[in-house]
């Protein structure tokens, strides 16, 4: 694939994406909402609606901007992400292993005895992964560090951090949105998979955490507001952030958790249970259309 | 270092010292750096120094993302929000990936003094000790801190290194090497073992030294080390004398004693005195008053080798 190319050369603006490429990338998302589906089919549980409403911002970061050389995936100056709402791992493995940081034959090993891909993303038995997260709150603090590192060692790699929507009710993301803006971390670029919803219901209804972009701002971030299942608004965004200088960039992505499977679009339930046989047959064949 | 110094001084100024040789040091406090020290680090070396305000959590987290570029962190403030505020984080972005963080508490145990109840850390060695791949260090003197940096600094993965508030004498003789889970014989005797960790070292070398006038023969261990423990002197100790005393400036329940006591139940059981805070808080005072107070004296200690004593006899 061509455009796996262009995040390679080290450029801070990123190629302009044609049309062609935009319905590779589709094709290609089509194709890991298949891995995660039937990950999680086969690993009989699993957090279906979170990790398909945060799919689009992960294939547009490791296919289009991303700079990583899974055969030497441990180089010191290669770009980073935290995915710190963890429970979504299932598209970050679906990812992993189509850019080859890991065989697919570790798909179907997900959240059983022994496996390389643990319920939560586990840094040290899963190659690729950045940091261990799944104890919401915390993948913002790491990041920092790692744009702190990279600052001191005079390094471009760039850090990016994924977030949840829910997860922004932990105090200590707000403690290390503080400290982000303070150390002016211009070198991070944040995401919110704002898809609405959490374990118990509407975030709204739960505990909102609007005004969102006012509050972000106020912490003294970049704020930009994306429809995060859009590759063309996500990169221009993604731009933007590299663009930026003094400040980090908080990039809101309006997402529907779900995405991809109609009847899992938007409904609490498939927060975090997997497909029964025929909920996974008809979630295949939507696929593939 | 021969002078009465605080052991969170020393930390300071090995800090300065290693900083100089390890150019991968990098410093980081939660808004207490004059107390603990850090601050003679951040003046030396500015750039390598990040003060995270008043937020531990985000401190810990921060440290890990540093360790886990190639950075060794040194993370600093009060004990009890180094363990308890933080924990989660510890755990979970520090213990389970391994990373090369080195916890450096200092204001541990009763000896905060007038601060009192809330700021005196006195389950953090528990805390620490249960969670897996780390190692937890209570140096006994300055002296002994300066060497337990260097240590720290050049093993791999978390640390939780247990410093204090007050001046404390120096108690290790000078030339004594440090070495990481090994811990230190400094008075051998027959009778029984005092097994002390911290700054509850001198109080339990003055008391084998009084308990040698009614003929009773006290050995003392420093276990400067609780995680790895040194098993091996331990049982050694057990076998020989029949009988230990474990002294602590922490709770007695999850500390050294239990430590002490989960492994000689297993391996070769014997009574075990465990001397330290009785399941309580603690409260302000002068930390003289406070030790006395809670029984962390060489009189006290006399007490407890003389009950262990009566323990071994009675079996």
């Amino acid at each position: 694939m061509d455009l796996f190319k262009s995040n390679s050369k080290g450029d801070e603006n990123l190629p302009a994406i044609s049309t062609a490429a935009i319905e590779e990338l589709r094709q290609k998302a089509r194709k890991l909402r298949r891995d995660v589906i039937t990950m999680i089919y086969k690993a009989a549980s699993g957090h279906p609606g979170g990790a398909l409403s945060v799919l689009d911002i992960l294939v547009v970061l490791y296919y289009m901007v991303m700079k990583i050389d899974p055969a030497n995936y441990q180089d010191p100056d290669r770009d980073r992400l935290i995915l710190s709402k963890g429970h979504a791992c299932p598209a970050l493995y679906a990812v992993l292993a189509d850019r080859g940081f890991f065989p697919a034959g570790f798909l179907e090993s997900l959240r059983k005895i022994g496996s390389p891909l643990q319920g939560h993303p586990d840094m040290c038995k899963t190659p690729g992964v950045e940091m261990s997260t799944g104890s919401l709150g915390q993948g913002l603090s790491v990041a920092n560090g790692m744009a702190l590192a990279a600052r001191l060692e005079n390094s471009r790699r760039r850090i990016y951090v994924i977030l949840g929507d829910g997860e922004i009710q932990e105090g200590q993301v707000w403690e290390a949105a503080m400290s982000a803006a303070h150390y002016r971390l211009d070198n991070l670029t944040a995401f919110l998979d704002y898809n609405g919803l959490q374990i118990d219901g509407w975030i709204r209804d739960v505990k909102s955490p609007e005004p969102l972009v006012e509050k972000w701002r106020a912490f003294g971030w970049n704020v930009l507001e994306v429809d995060g299942h859009d590759y063309t608004s996500l990169l221009e965004a993604i731009e933007r952030a590299h663009a930026q200088k003094g400040a980090p960039t908080m990039i809101i992505a309006h997402t529907v958790k779900g995405k991809g499977i109609s009847f899992m679009e938007n409904q609490i339930d498939w927060h975090g249970r997997a497909p029964n046989k025929d909920e996974y047959a008809r979630a295949l064949k939507e696929l593939e259309k | 270092m021969t002078e009465e110094i605080a052991t969170r001084e020393a930390y300071g100024k090995a800090l300065v010292e290693l900083g100089q040789r390890m150019e991968k040091i990098v410093v980081l406090d939660a808004d207490l750096s004059n107390s603990t020290r850090t601050v003679l680090f951040a003046e030396k070396f500015p750039l390598r120094f990040f003060n995270m305000g008043i937020s531990e959590a985000d401190m810990m987290g921060t440290a890990a993302g540093l360790a886990a570029s190639g950075f060794i962190p040194f993370v600093s403030t009060f004990g009890v929000f180094a363990t308890g505020r933080a924990y989660d984080q510890v755990r979970n972005s520090i213990a389970y990936t391994k990373l090369n963080v080195k916890i450096v508490a200092t204001h541990t145990g009763i000896t905060v003094g007038e601060d009192g109840a809330s700021h005196q850390a006195l389950e953090d060695i528990a805390l620490m000790r249960v969670l897996p791949n780390m190692t937890v260090v209570v140096p006994a003197d300055g002296r002994q801190t300066y060497q337990a940096v260097e240590a720290i600094a050049r093993c791999s993965g978390p640390v939780y290194l247990r410093l204090g508030r007050p001046k404390v004498p120096v108690v290790i003789p000078e030339g004594l090497p440090f070495e990481l889970g090994k811990a230190q014989l400094l008075k051998d005797g027959k009778d029984l073992a005092f097994i002390a960790t911290g700054i509850t070292v001198k109080p339990a070398l003055e008391a084998a030294k009084l308990l040698e006038s009614e003929k009773i023969s006290a050995a003392v261990v420093n276990m400067h080390t609780i995680k790895p423990l040194d098993k091996e002197l331990l049982l050694e100790m057990a076998q020989k004398t029949g009988t230990l005393v474990t002294v602590e400036e922490h709770s007695v329940i999850g500390g050294l004693g239990s430590a002490v006591a989960e492994l000689v139940s297993e391996n070769f059981p014997v009574p075990v005195i465990r001397v330290g805070i009785n399941d309580t808080f603690g409260e302000s005072g002068t930390p003289e008053a406070l030790l006395k107070k809670y029984g962390l004296t060489a009189e006290n200690l006399i007490l407890a080798g003389k009950a262990a004593l009566q323990k071994k006899k009675e079996i």
